[in-house]
């Protein structure tokens, strides 16, 4: 039974899942070309006339150059950031036996399981009362934060498979905590690091709901929180909201096409063993 | 322990721990005890006992509100296994038959999983606009003009819809989960069984299946929490109210409405908002916690 007679149906459910995963993005990406006219006559077809100006359309009026930028920089900073501690945690709680360690490796892994959104009252409050409500930062700390279990928990797990002679022959020979933690261990964890970004940079790149609740003022919006606005101003304008998705989705389509098993080794880590 | 390595220790300990105190385990302590207080707007007023809880189940609009909301998150579960991950595991079944271009395959099923939620939502939205949508012009070009209906604006259809889009996003994930699980079953069994003389059926069903569990385990957890984190998804395509009707409404929709204030009603009560959370984090954590525990005890040792 194996190779033979079965193949060919084996491919025809393949293609077909390939073709429902694909065919509405080339829809999508063919309409943002389109007039509106045309999107509603032939929603099907090639566009009669490439029309480009859409896209210069969305970027400049429905400020998209802004909500990517502001995007940009959340992610970069959040992930900077939990990358940053998580990997000096990771390090300290995988290579140090001291007391306690156990214990604070079991309170960081308690925030993979605390659905920390059902906290948003307190964290709204708590931003007001710092005085972050409306800043990027609200949003830097609460992805940094939230992100910090899965980082400590797979860094953790990277530091402890690394021989232990490795940092014992450089403290002999004179070498400080800090630089044997940078020289040496972080570069054999790279590919953790790679993981730890991934899993991380693409939910905090989507989110809608912190923003949602903790940016108001439009030139501080996300992309996905700007794509609500959009969709408010322009919602009988299709060939504008095509091209408005079309824009919003290049990014990541665009990385993932370069970096696809980095992308579905990051974000099924956890759910996939080694 | 020298000074300077304890030193060293609490550098690198403090900036995860301070930050995580901060942002996560006081929030969280806080909600929790959040639903114990009575509130004004977003001033807390004097401690209240269960009296949040008690007006969530008795007074209304809250117990229907809240039943119809459940309702629907347990829909999208039960849905979300059935249709989702039932097409994953088959999908996932074909891939590690190794067929040629499987790692083509295997990128692209992926591909929608990194799309965010607010961009496919608004795609399907448009796709399944009564009148200018393409799924209704593509059903009357096949001649099945007769099923075209208005797919989100039916309450008969609405959250269905959401179940199908949302799958649509997610149904790679499992997939691949399920793939790595089946991969990770060593060939010998495989060939042992076949060798046996057993059909590929039989393989799959006592061999395959039962070394699946850890990956069934993962993935009817993870669908669980994610069915009752539902938000981006009904609030883009269906909006804060859960349209058409409530149709669509679902707890993380009715938590956000109660403690944020709604458009429509402009009702705003953070004790009832605290309390449903407090109920959603019960139920999150235990089912999940359970499952990890009942679940896991099914699973077979090789």
């Amino acid at each position: 039974m194996r190779g033979s007679a079965w193949t060919p149906l084996i491919h025809a459910v393949l293609i077909a899942n390939a073709l429902l995963v694909l065919v509405p993005m080339v829809i999508m990406g063919l309409s943002a070309f389109k007039t509106t006219r045309e999107i509603f006559q032939n929603p099907f077809g090639l566009p009669a006339v490439w029309r480009i100006e859409n896209f210069s359309r969305v970027w400049v009026e429905a400020r998209f150059g802004t909500y990517i930028q502001n995007s940009v920089l959340v992610t970069v900073l959040s992930v900077a950031v939990l990358v940053a501690f998580g990997a000096m945690a990771g390090y300290a709680l995988g290579r140090f036996r001291f007391k306690g360690n156990d214990l604070l490796y079991l309170y960081f892994l308690s925030g993979l399981m605390l659905p920390i959104r059902l906290a948003i009252i307190p964290l709204f409050i708590l931003m007001r009362n710092l005085n972050l409500l409306d800043s990027p930062w609200s949003l830097v700390l609460i992805y940094a934060a939230s992100g910090l279990p899965s980082a400590i928990f797979i860094l953790t797990g990277f530091f402890k498979t690394l021989p232990a002679d490795l940092d014992s022959a450089a403290r002999i020979d004179g070498a400080s905590e800090w630089s044997i933690f940078t020289q040496i261990m972080l570069p054999l964890v790279r590919p953790a690091l790679v993981i730890v970004t991934v899993y991380n940079a693409i939910p905090i790149w989507n989110d809608f709901f912190f923003p949602l609740v903790f940016i108001q003022t439009e030139a501080r919006k996300t992309l996905p929180q700007g794509m609500t606005v959009f969709f408010g101003q322009y919602f009988t304008d299709y060939a504008t909201l095509f091209s408005g998705l079309t824009l919003a989705a290049i990014p990541i389509v665009v990385l993932y096409v370069i970096l696809s098993q980095h992308f579905i080794r990051g974000l099924t880590a956890g759910a996939v063993k080694g | 322990m020298q000074t300077s390595r304890r030193l060293w220790l609490i550098a690198f300990l403090a900036p995860s721990t301070i930050l995580f105190a901060i942002f996560i385990t006081y929030p969280i302590l806080s909600a929790l005890a959040y639903s114990l207080f009575a509130w004004e707007g977003i001033g807390r007023r004097e401690f209240a006992g269960l009296a949040n809880f008690v007006r969530l189940f008795s007074i209304f609009p809250y117990p229907r509100l809240l039943a119809n909301a459940f309702a629907h998150n347990v829909i999208v579960f039960v849905l979300t296994m059935l249709i989702q991950n039932g097409l994953a595991v088959g999908l996932a079944l074909l891939l590690a038959r190794g067929p040629w271009g499987a790692k083509v395959y295997r990128v692209i099923f992926f591909l929608p999983v990194t799309l965010s939620l607010v961009i496919v939502g608004f795609l399907w939205a448009l796709f399944l606009n009564p009148v200018f949508g393409v799924v209704n012009k593509g059903l009357a070009l096949a001649g099945l003009g007769a099923l075209a209906r208005a797919w989100l604006g039916d309450p008969a259809t609405a959250l269905l819809s959401l179940i199908l889009i949302n799958a649509w996003r997610w149904l790679g994930f499992p997939t691949l989960v399920f793939l790595a699980g089946i991969n990770a079953i060593s060939e010998e069994y495989l060939e042992a069984a076949r060798i046996d003389g057993a059909g590929e059926w039989e393989v799959i069903r006592r061999i395959i299946f039962p070394l699946l569990a850890p990956a069934v385990t993962i993935i009817v957890i993870l669908t669980f929490i994610g069915s009752f984190n539902w938000f981006e998804l009904p609030y883009v395509v269906s909006g804060v109210s859960g349209a058409p009707n409530r149709a669509t409404d679902v707890l993380g929709l009715l938590f956000y409405r109660t403690a944020f204030g709604e458009v429509d009603t402009g009702l705003q009560d953070i004790g009832i908002g605290s309390a449903i959370a407090v109920l959603m984090f019960l139920v999150m954590v235990s089912v999940s916690t359970f499952g990890a525990v009942f679940l896991r005890r099914r699973e077979v040792e090789y």
